[in-house]
């Protein structure tokens, strides 16, 4: 009888996991098949022999537009992007969570719960006047502009994740580095952050898939060379010629995906443990 | 001056919450100064105060010559041991009780042979390697205790350190801590809300109660003289006896029934005062006539018994020696000396006479 579950429920799940993994499956082979083979019909087959061919040109030669470069430069500019914008957005993130913690003022609850208003307020308000400021300080149309704006709107979520995980480090740990004579940056650097590791490892997670697959400041924020990838994957797939090439745009598709699927494995299991971590402790 | 001098300290939040109120207390050096009472009566926000976690609102701190009511903890040289250890999780024992030591730039060398010298001292030496993850109650103690020992600063304090540890950890550790103190005679303020701990670590005791210093003196003048109600029943265990009535010719009149008292204490309240009449259990035995009564429970220790009597004059907690052969039920005679009578005043509880 407990056979009997046992394998209901697994190959319940067995079927749920087919069902949720097949388009991952068809873009994957889609992308290694040549035209005619995608025209022949068979979406599920594998296809006739490995031929990478769409994946080299969605890298380096499919058109968006009038130019034909492939994916590649904007692959680099989001590079170029999510390194800066990662780091700050979260070092930032990591001191507001500790003053908010740690060194609070008159005012900082205050502060914090003005700053979540940042998680919950809708991307589209910000555009206008963001792109105005942007305007004014010299940074519309380029990359700095695109990290500034999401540093900016990464803040507010940075800085709740590591202010819910520092309000579980007891204070007293702060006190004894005070009185040992460890001045502000020393206790974070010597003390806290060595103890942040799984928070860290959220953050940074959550921050990269929320930048790399942002698509509306992309689109609004950046110029004629500085486009972020999933702006590229939209112009590729929206270029049209005499064919539509299936296999080159699912090729692209997951060229853009794959870094965050990179993380996810790589951090994947820090993740889950960090939110679980802060979930308990806060 | 002394070692360290607390001058009219007041802590007050919003306006009108008093957390202390006008504290004042010094000690010499190398003295042992326990602060103890109940939960909320500003002890441990006074620590706070001398560690320079928290400042007053008015008054003063003095360690030395100096006066630290502003300094910056780590200017002020003291050296403090927390409730909850707060030794550092992400390194070994010997990094953190080299901590202190790096930061104030002392060089490796010499870092190395104080972390000797205090694992010595605590013997600790076979864990200096381990994270505080992998100790037990009883050792994150000492690496605490051995933190504070490595800069031997020149005023130590404790927060009620032993209170996370069980109750035999406990006595082993208090002993502990005593020859320690014995040995390097470092002025030393400890946080407690332990009466036994208070008593048996101390050489000056400061009671304390609703922000204000009830009593200040060695555990001898603090036991044998409590100055208010409220410490002659917070220190000493059971509680004293404490008797409503009123002072009548000879005694204390309760409930009908007279109480002697000394002569110094008829001097010092005219008949027809309310007053409290107090008597320790151990300062009371049973004899052959004296305050009858009967006894409504008995509680052996072992070495000791509680005998609980209800007489004419109220309930009474008798401490005797060993074994008692009497059984509930059975009528006794309760008698005590007149030296042993504490007299209250019944309004201000404030000691009278004596």
């Amino acid at each position: 009888m407990k056979n009997v579950h046992r394998f209901i429920i697994f190959g319940l799940l067995g079927v749920f996991a087919l069902f949720f993994l097949l388009p991952f499956y068809v873009m994957l082979v889609t992308s290694l098949k040549d035209m005619s083979e995608i025209r022949g019909g068979s979406l599920l087959a594998l296809p006739a022999a490995l031929d990478f061919t769409a994946w080299a040109k969605a890298w380096s030669s499919a058109c968006t537009g009038t130019d034909c470069n492939g994916l590649q430069p904007y692959f680099w500019n989001s590079m170029a992007m999510i390194i800066p914008a990662v780091a700050v957005s979260t070092t930032l993130g990591a001191l507001n969570g500790y003053v908010l913690t740690k060194w609070r003022f008159k005012g900082s609850e205050l502060l914090f719960s003005f700053m979540l208003f940042g998680v919950f307020m809708p991307l589209q308000v910000v555009l206008l006047p963001m792109s105005q400021i942007l305007g004014w300080i010299g940074l519309s149309d380029s990359i700095w502009g695109l990290i500034t704006v999401h540093v900016l709107m990464g803040l507010a979520s940075t800085t709740l994740f590591f202010r819910n995980y520092y309000i579980g480090l007891p204070d007293e740990l702060i006190k004894a580095a005070m009185l040992d004579g460890a001045g502000f940056f020393r206790i974070f650097v010597r003390i806290v952050l060595p103890l942040s590791t799984p928070i860290l490892v959220v953050t940074l997670i959550w921050q990269f898939t929320n930048i790399w697959n942002d698509f509306l400041f992309g689109v609004v924020f950046s110029g004629a060379d500085s486009k972020p990838i999933t702006v590229g994957l939209n112009n590729l797939a929206n270029t049209s010629s005499s064919v539509k090439e299936y296999n080159v745009d699912m090729a692209a598709a997951m060229i853009a995906a794959l870094p965050t699927l990179l993380v996810y494995v790589v951090a994947g299991k820090y993740f889950v443990r960090g939110l679980t971590a802060g979930a308990v402790k806060g | 001056m002394g070692a360290l001098s607390i001058r009219n300290v007041r802590k007050t939040y919003s306006g009108d919450i008093h957390i202390l109120k006008g504290i004042d207390l010094e000690i010499e050096k190398g003295e042992f100064l326990i602060l103890v009472g109940p939960s909320g009566c500003g002890k441990s926000t006074l620590l706070s105060m001398i560690a320079g976690l928290d400042s007053p609102t008015s008054g003063t701190i003095h360690i030395g010559e100096r006066d630290v009511t502003h300094a910056l903890p780590k200017d002020r040289d003291i050296a403090m041991v927390f409730q909850s250890y707060a030794l550092y999780p992400n390194m070994n024992v010997a990094e953190n009780i080299a901590f202190g030591l790096e930061m104030r730039k002392v060089p490796k060398a010499e870092r190395e042979k104080a972390v000797a010298r205090v694992a010595k001292m605590l013997q600790i030496e076979h864990l200096l390697e381990r994270k505080p993850g992998a100790l037990s109650g009883g050792q994150r103690q000492r690496v605490a205790m051995g933190r504070a020992l490595a800069r031997d600063p020149a005023l130590f304090l404790f927060d009620e350190p032993l209170s996370n540890l069980d109750a035999k950890l406990r006595v082993e550790m208090r002993a502990e801590i005593k020859q320690l103190h014995q040995r390097t005679k470092t002025t030393t303020v400890y946080v407690t809300h332990d009466q036994v701990e208070a008593m048996t670590l101390g050489d000056r005791i400061a009671v304390m109660q609703g922000g204000v210093v009830q009593q200040f003196g060695t555990p001898d003048d603090i036991y044998a003289r409590p100055a208010t109600v409220f410490v002659a029943e917070f220190i000493g265990s059971p509680a004293m006896n404490m008797l409503r009535g009123t002072v009548a010719a000879g005694g204390v009149s309760v409930g009908g029934t007279l109480l002697a008292t000394h002569a110094e204490h008829q001097a010092a309240a005219p008949a027809g005062r309310k007053v409290i009449y107090g008597l320790r259990p151990e300062k009371i035995s049973f004899a052959a006539s004296g305050l009858a009564g009967e006894i409504t429970m008995l509680e052996p220790t072992g070495p000791e018994t509680y005998v609980s009597v209800k007489t004419a004059a109220g309930a009474l907690v008798v401490r005797l020696a060993g074994h008692v052969a009497e059984q509930v039920g059975d009528t006794v005679h309760l008698s005590w000396s007149t030296d042993a009578v504490h007299l209250f005043d019944g309004e201000t509880e404030k000691r009278l006479g004596r």
